[in-house]
């Protein structure tokens, strides 16, 4: 019988999966995750799962039961260590050496380390996995020493300083003030989110983080981590120190591509892959946040043609084209990245990607508000919208940039026209 | 267990017990129902689980809230009674609940 394998176990593996059986595959399917968990959902980590409102079982992309039903096998804490592309086998750490018709690489990110002295005290994390947050919820709730979310070190509410004032830092504030524990941001940029929005996008940030009691530093590179087995201060070059009873690291995720490079699979910023998914072998496939892959409704925001993506959507995406390569379809992949994150009573949704803009304009009032628009134009044609609280408009951007319309941004600024209006 | 009942456009029908407190989107997944994406997983973000309420169990459903009336607006073809199917909760009483999936979620 042919055999899929499908090496990791996050979103892309938990869509691939049973899309293949969709797609008519009769043969085996074993999923091989190095984590102890079937396929979970990872942004709830920063959120609801973070604070206690969901627990493990309540995060699972779909039960094991259903798995089961569509003989689909997984083997869990497993760890692939090399790939035999000759020979079409694998190779695990225990050493066992297991066969395959068609691979997909399904490798995912792991976070960012950063070589600051210090980080290997107690008390200090980085947060992607689901055993990362309950270290850092363990932390919490042991107490820091018996005290409930009580500092060790002073014996008011515990300080949190969060590394990174990116996606994952500003919701795992979010989250962290929702149990009243002292929240910190250091961000070494001079503003938050410097990546991925615009100056007044960042600068609503961390007016909301503020007046929610959030402390944000900006320009705050960190030098060293102090404690004696646990963390207790984190220092900054400019000589500030901040008192932590726990560190949470978010610098950003570097795709997991080490086993294809081993194996002489083209890799380019993530592991490539054509339109159908195809790697520079033709019986191994990859999808998701892995993947290097080729957009042509992205065209004009590309470089060289190619992008790699954080995102789950984009993840479950890939996995249908996979699936349809993998039983002999053709579903080429097409789609406009979309993202969300929720912070507070904030729902932020993003349609498009903004990179390569030469203009923004806002609707509604950043300033003192929590609703508004921030639209990204290149040469009068939209990009992407960061809409905040604003669910209409994000779903009106994501068929403005599917459809290529151009709206005049006096319109799209415009509060007193229906941004309905602009689909016709 | 309840049961619920799922329509695709192209009348195929699917019947799936789905727990008290789990939702009518994740009963559709867990059962790998096609008709519904559900992108963002439950938070009400991306619209991907839109389906029509039966007329005759939509009083036992009851309305949508602001945001996914918002949502609902601006999905594909949305009908008196669209919901998205992340924010109906599975109770006793909606046992035997059917809902109607759309063509595309896009």
């Amino acid at each position: 019988m042919q055999k899929v394998i499908i090496i990791g176990s996050g979103h892309a593996a938990a869509q691939l999966a049973p899309s293949l059986r969709k797609q008519g595959w009769k043969g085996e399917i074993l999923i091989i995750g190095d984590e102890a968990y079937i396929p979970y959902q990872r942004p709830p980590l920063s959120k609801e799962f973070m604070v206690g409102k969901k627990t493990d079982d309540e995060i699972l992309i779909r039960p094991l039961s259903a798995y089961g039903q569509h003989d689909i096998s997984f083997k869990l804490n497993e760890t692939v260590v090399k790939l035999n592309p000759l020979e079409n086998t694998l190779t695990l750490s225990t050493g066992e050496s297991i066969g395959y018709d068609r691979l997909a690489l399904c490798t995912g990110a792991r976070t960012r380390k950063i070589p600051i002295p210090g980080s290997e005290l107690e008390g200090v994390f980085y947060l992607r996995t689901i055993d990362d947050v309950k270290g850092i919820k363990h932390t919490l709730d042991a107490g820091i020493k018996g005290r409930a979310k009580k500092s060790v070190n002073t014996g008011d509410s515990a300080n949190v300083v969060i590394v990174g004032g990116g996606y994952i830092g500003l919701e795992t504030a979010a989250a962290l003030r929702k149990i009243g524990v002292h929240v910190t941001i250091l961000e070494m940029q001079d503003r938050v989110l410097a990546r991925v929005t615009a100056p007044e996008v960042s600068e609503f940030y961390q007016r909301v983080h503020a007046e929610e009691g959030v402390q944000i530093h900006i320009d705050s590179i960190v030098s060293h981590i102090e404690g004696e087995g646990q963390v207790s201060v984190v220092h900054c070059k400019s000589g500030e120190r901040f008192d932590a009873d726990l560190v949470i690291i978010g610098v950003g995720v570097v795709p997991n591509v080490e086993l294809a490079e081993e194996a002489g699979l083209l890799v380019d910023n993530g592991i490539v892959v054509d339109e159908f998914g195809q790697t520079s072998v033709s019986n191994i496939f990859a999808a998701g946040d892995c993947t290097s892959h080729p957009n042509a409704l992205l065209a004009d925001s590309l470089t060289n043609g190619r992008l790699r993506l954080e995102s789950v959507p984009n993840a479950m995406e890939q996995a249908k084209t996979v699936a349809a390569s993998i039983c002999g379809q053709s579903l080429p992949y097409a789609s406009y990245p979309w993202f969300w994150s929720d912070q507070y009573d904030l729902k932020l949704q993003i349609a498009g990607l903004s990179q390569g803009f030469d203009q923004v304009v806002i609707r509604g009032d950043h300033k003192n508000s929590r609703s508004f628009v921030a639209w990204y134009l290149k040469q009068g044609k939209l990009l992407a919208a960061d809409c905040v609280n604003r669910p209409k408009e994000f779903l009106v951007a994501k068929k403005l940039l599917s459809r290529g319309d151009i709206v005049d941004p006096d319109k799209l600024v415009d509060e007193s026209i229906d941004p309905k209006t602009f689909l016709q | 267990m309840p049961v619920i009942h799922y329509i695709q456009a192209d009348g195929a029908e699917y019947e799936a017990d789905v727990a008290v407190g789990s939702t009518v989107m994740q009963g559709a997944v867990d059962n790998m129902i096609d008709g519904i994406l559900a992108e963002c997983g439950g938070s009400c973000s991306c619209a991907t689980c839109h389906c029509y309420v039966d007329e005759a169990w939509f009083g036992k459903v009851g309305e949508a809230g602001a945001t996914e009336k918002t949502m609902i607006e601006m999905a594909m073809d949305p009908q008196p009674t669209s919901r998205l199917s992340c924010q109906i909760k599975v109770t006793e009483e909606l046992d035997g609940l059917v809902v109607r999936l759309p063509e595309s979620q896009y």
